[in-house]
């Protein structure tokens, strides 16, 4: 699946929710189901620190694509993180620098990534990107 | 738990944006520590300025610019008066708090030393501690910490041994905006003097909480920002002694701060113009003029009493949460609770009470090295203004209750 086609599906799944609590819920589910990262890899090289909360991020390219792995310390941040990686995850470098990733304002929650709210989401998806930059050149 | 003197319902209507909604909720708005929200009084006083009166103001013959000039030094007399200053001049208008900490650590700071000391407290806003890490960097002077205990007290023993003949200033907050603390300043003040040293007193969150007297607490400065005290944002007070301001030299050179210019030297202005250099926000001193107005009709006294009620049966209330713990415990404190509650962020509860019209604050509240000192993240911090409602209260403790099995496995 394109990352497009990943955005898109994620979207149709949200489209069920018409309660902001439904789907604070699921976000929150997203956050509370997987270990995102390993624990020996939430060092402070890879922590990004936002004033409200903070967020861990490692990126390593296997077989030419790129391959992430993230955590929070705050769950609403972690579920919306794991919306990013599975929708960046195993891409192309170059899909992912040039990626909109328009979706997060279609399921209503573009308000996490507005840098007002600096829980570190905007520097963790510019973070991302930086990473799949590199691998580009 | 009803309070004479204040009638809640009708201070509510003077302030518009408590009948906003937020997420189709009425907004319950608890984040008075941040910034307070404004009277119709203000709000008018700012559209009235710009509608009929606006001008640039000491320096022009024509009407407008004289009417504009009246009221900004009019307010400047209002607030004189509400704070008891000597003289209206001793009343130095700024952008805020940080502004006035950063005017004196340039201006005071310039005629220090090095080695000089300086002493803050453990539980400053970062605008009282970052201004003075700057000034030891430009003078070699030394900063010192009065310490605190567990409880959110400042532990003023330890004042008299970092006390020292070296000791210039003393730059302390009067009231803790993340824990609530409300400081003995009085004592600091003179233990301060009686070792010769100056003190600047942060009262960013005491003018809305408590009435203040610069000439009986005898501070030597005294810093606050109109915007927390239902006036506009952009705008605040500078309180200084009339003998230390002009010791002082200037902080920034422009326009109306100068006597004379020549090309190779200039005379400043007299107080308080000689700090006052450009032109100012003078629809905002004007309208903080009218916030002061709004306070004076309030019965200060009344008001710290409810809040007080408020306080204590917000702390009541949420002590029944299982796992919660209170950040700030202070015997003297003013309407803030800070708290964590186990097993779950700030971040998340902050987020899902605002789904819920609540507005809170999270974080570290600008107070990284008092996190520090409790080795936490941050708080959720809802901090309390006498136009909020004991009912407001019940409906956060609902929404917490709604909330935290969410985010608990
Ligand atoms: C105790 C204290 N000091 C200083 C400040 C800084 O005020 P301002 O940002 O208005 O300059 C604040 C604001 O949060 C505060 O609470």
């Amino acid at each position: 699946m394109s990352i497009e086609e990943k955005e898109q599906s994620i979207i149709d799944e949200f489209a069920i929710y018409d309660d902001w609590m439904d789907k604070y819920e699921y976000i929150i589910e997203l956050g509370k189901d997987l270990p995102l990262i390993d624990e020996s890899k939430k060092t402070d090289d890879r922590l990004i620190k936002g004033c409200q909360s903070r967020v861990w991020l490692d990126a390593e390219k296997k077989s030419g694509k790129m391959h992430y792995s993230a955590d929070s310390d705050a769950i609403i941040t972690k579920g919306i993180i794991a919306l990013l990686i599975r929708v960046l995850n195993e891409e192309d470098p170059k899909d992912i620098a040039k990626a909109e990733l328009n979706f997060i304002k279609e399921i209503g929650l573009q308000e996490h990534l507005s840098p007002t709210r600096s829980n570190g989401l905007v520097s963790m998806v510019k973070q991302m990107k930086m990473n799949a930059l590199k691998q580009v050149s | 738990m009803k309070t004479v003197g204040l009638d809640i319902s009708a201070i509510r209507k003077e302030f518009p944006t408590l009948s906003r909604k937020v997420n189709g909720k009425p907004l319950i708005y608890f984040d008075n520590g941040a910034t307070a929200q404004k009277p119709s009084s203000v709000i008018d006083r700012i559209d009235q300025y710009y509608r009929n009166e606006n001008a640039n103001i000491h320096r022009g013959v024509h009407t407008l610019s004289q009417e504009a000039t009246s009221a900004y030094e009019e307010a400047r007399i209002t607030i004189q008066r509400y704070l008891n200053a000597k003289y209206e001049h001793e009343i130095i208008f700024t952008k805020g708090t940080t502004d006035g900490i950063n005017l004196v650590a340039f201006s005071f700071g310039e005629m220090l030393n090095e080695g000089d000391e300086i002493i803050i407290s453990a539980m400053e806003h970062h605008s009282n501690i970052v201004p003075w890490q700057m000034l030891c960097e430009r003078k070699k002077c030394v900063l010192k910490i009065i310490p605190m205990d567990n409880t959110g007290e400042l532990k003023l023993e330890e004042l008299d041994k970092l006390l020292s003949e070296r000791t210039k200033l003393v730059s302390v907050t009067h009231i803790s905006n993340s824990l609530g603390t409300i400081n003995d300043i009085k004592t600091i003040i003179t233990k301060a003097h009686n070792a010769g040293a100056k003190v600047l007193i942060d009262g960013a969150q005491s003018v809305q909480h408590l009435k203040v007297d610069v000439q009986e607490l005898d501070c030597d400065f005294y810093a606050f920002s109109g915007h927390k005290i239902f006036g506009p944002t952009g705008v605040g007070v500078l309180y200084g002694k009339e003998e230390i301001l002009n010791e002082m030299p200037p902080f920034q050179g422009g326009g109306d701060m100068i006597k004379e210019v020549t090309l190779e030297k200039t005379t400043y202005n007299t107080l308080p113009h000689k700090f006052e250099a450009g032109t100012p926000n003078i629809v905002g001193g004007i309208a903080l003029g009218t916030a002061f107005e709004f306070l004076n009709e309030l019965d200060m006294g009344a008001v710290n009493q409810y809040e007080q009620e408020l306080l204590n049966y917000a702390t009541k209330q949420l002590s029944k949460i299982e796992g919660i713990k209170f950040y700030g415990q202070a015997k003297n404190k003013t309407s803030v609770v800070s708290f964590l509650i186990d097993g779950t962020h700030p971040y998340d509860v902050g987020t899902l009470l605002d789904k819920l019209g609540i507005a809170v604050r999270t974080g570290h509240h600008c107070t990284q090295p008092v996190m520090q000192f409790y080795d936490i993240p941050g708080t959720i911090r809802a901090s309390f203004a006498f136009y909020n409602t004991f009912e407001e209260v019940d409906q956060m403790i609902s929404a917490l209750e709604r909330i935290i099995p969410m985010l608990k496995d």
